[in-house]
């Protein structure tokens, strides 16, 4: 059974780094490979996306074999949007028999915002019964209709969590019941507004859920401040302060100013009691993670 | 009430070709309320299928019928000697009742059916139950984050709820945003905190074609076989 080093870093108190690397729309191995060479050693592990918005790529858990062989440690995200408890469960089995340590549970984006917007999505089960079902393979070695695996499978669990969305006050409570269900790690929508994101850290520690799951904190590099705007008008549960439009809008080097923005925010994570590492999304600027990394000193 | 809403013409038309006497058949329970297949909707499209069958030489002989309702076969009875094409205006419920008790006849739907709710105002009609068979409203605030939220969700919302919108639309509230405010209304926040299993889908349409029974209501030896199955 192959171990999380994701794990083993968080359990050791130490600061974790994750990054996104998002599949292909096409079935070249080598996409997957590229990425993998370039970020390998410059975290912890790496999320594979699960058809993110929605839209057609190669899955996760073939995109997480390759990021193996690559000899880079995935962590499987799996929607609830494409699968019944039947697929989900076959999922889990198949990618921990081919060495997938982590598994991040989500419900996934809404099938209207990808190219296959005539589709019926499954949601036959939601993110938190989700990890009910796979803490209960683990733990218990049954399947969720009671019948025993012969081998269970051992995968690091972890769970989304968006301080950002509304109704604010329910986010912490949703955090528990993910914590509940079996979340242990969780892994947050990208923090541009601190302030609510320290509010929401602060209603974790209240709750103590800190001591009880390793909380690691969403960043993004932004290349300039149309991204910045995207960000706040088009992806849903974003929280974007004007204050970080109009920075990058005044930047003579925009590139530069959201790599100094992203450091500074990572800075101010790491000094956040209860934040155990940071998970950094460059979507189509992957190349800039290693630097990130290094310049920020949070390197594995 | 069921809600439905009028097909295009256009549609209508389409399926229509090659009929030669149609029937419209309104009814005056649900489609009616909504809108869309009531008496005044049966004339209206009598009145534009003739049109269309002068200006396109159809020869079409059309006359509209509207019953009680379609749902039940003691209601239907007027369609008795009706001949060719049903266009039925009564939910998919009516139109296939009507096609069981007249073998013979085309029904063609007129309307297309979209879902059990209730008026929110003049002309807007909103979904609210989703008929899963296994119902949670004592744990949802008396709101049914399955029919509601768009990835019917059982513990909460999900990260794509902003200021008590859903992310699938801007018109469409969060379901789960109106569960939490009327639980913290209520003074029940713990139902929120707690973990709903995954459902049992079996007595939803995942069962396949669902029949319910009403013992008590079954006459004589047939109760009697009823009782025994259950």
């Amino acid at each position: 059974m192959s171990v999380s080093t994701l794990q083993e870093t968080l359990d050791a108190g130490r600061f974790a780094v994750t990054a996104e690397i998002g599949p292909p729309r096409s079935c070249e191995p080598e996409q997957v490979r590229k990425l993998a060479r370039m970020l390998k050693g410059s975290a912890h592990a790496f999320n594979l996306t699960d058809n993110q918005a929605a839209n057609v790529r190669m899955s996760s858990l073939a995109s997480s074999v390759l990021c193996l062989q690559e000899g880079l440690e995935p962590v499987m995200q799996m929607t609830c949007r494409d699968r019944n408890r039947i697929a989900m469960q076959s999922d889990l089995l198949g990618a921990c028999a081919l060495g997938v340590q982590n598994v991040l549970c989500i419900s996934g984006d809404h099938q209207i915002f990808g190219n296959h917007p005539q589709a019926k999505n499954v949601y036959d089960v939601d993110p938190i019964q989700q990890l009910m079902i796979f803490r209960r393979m683990r733990d218990e070695g049954v399947n969720w209709s009671g019948e025993p695996l012969p081998q269970p499978p051992q995968p690091f669990l972890g769970a989304a969590a968006n301080p950002f969305a509304d109704p604010f006050e329910f986010r912490v409570v949703r955090l528990a019941k993910k914590v509940s269900a079996g979340a242990q790690f969780v892994q947050t929508q990208c923090v541009l507004d601190v302030e609510r994101f320290q509010r929401f850290m602060g209603h974790v520690r209240e709750r103590g859920l800190d001591e009880e799951v390793h909380v690691i904190a969403g960043v993004i590099p932004l290349r300039s401040h149309k991204a910045a705007l995207f960000m706040k008008n088009k992806v849903a549960g974003m929280s974007v302060p004007d204050h970080i439009v109009d920075r990058l809008r005044r930047a003579s080097d925009p590139k530069e100013e959201g790599i100094k923005l992203c450091l500074e925010t990572i800075d101010s994570l790491k000094s956040t009691p209860g934040v155990h590492g940071v998970h950094i999304t460059a979507i189509a600027w992957e190349e800039i993670v290693p630097r990130l990394v290094q310049e920020a000193g949070i390197g594995p | 009430m069921i809600i439905a809403e009028r097909k295009p013409l256009t549609e209508v038309l389409e399926m229509l070709d090659g009929s030669g006497e149609i029937t419209v058949l309104g009814c005056r329970s649900c489609t009616a309320i909504c809108l869309a297949g009531g008496e005044k909707e049966a004339k209206e499209m009598t009145e534009a299928l003739s049109l269309h069958s002068e200006l396109k030489g159809k020869s079409w002989s059309i006359r509209p019928i509207t019953v009680e309702r379609a749902c039940e076969k003691e209601f239907i009875l007027p369609l008795q000697g009706v001949k060719g094409t049903v266009l039925s205006l009564a939910c998919g419920v009516g139109a296939q009742v009507v096609q069981e008790m007249f073998p013979a006849l085309q029904v063609i739907p007129g309307v297309n059916t979209s879902s059990m709710g209730a008026p929110e105002g003049m002309g807007v009609f909103v979904e609210k139950c989703a008929g899963c068979g296994d119902c949670i409203l004592h744990l949802t605030a008396g709101i049914c984050p399955i029919a509601r939220c768009a990835k019917s969700l059982l513990n909460g919302p999900c990260g794509g709820s902003q200021n008590g919108k859903c992310e699938v639309s801007p018109e469409t509230p969060c379901a789960w945003d109106q569960i939490v405010r009327s639980l913290t209304t209520q003074g029940r926040l713990d139902l929120l905190e707690r973990n709903i299993p995954p459902k049992d889908w079996r007595p939803s349409r995942s069962g396949g074609p669902r029949r319910t029974v009403n013992v008590e209501a079954v006459p004589g030896d047939a109760q009697k076989a009823w009782r025994d199955t259950e």
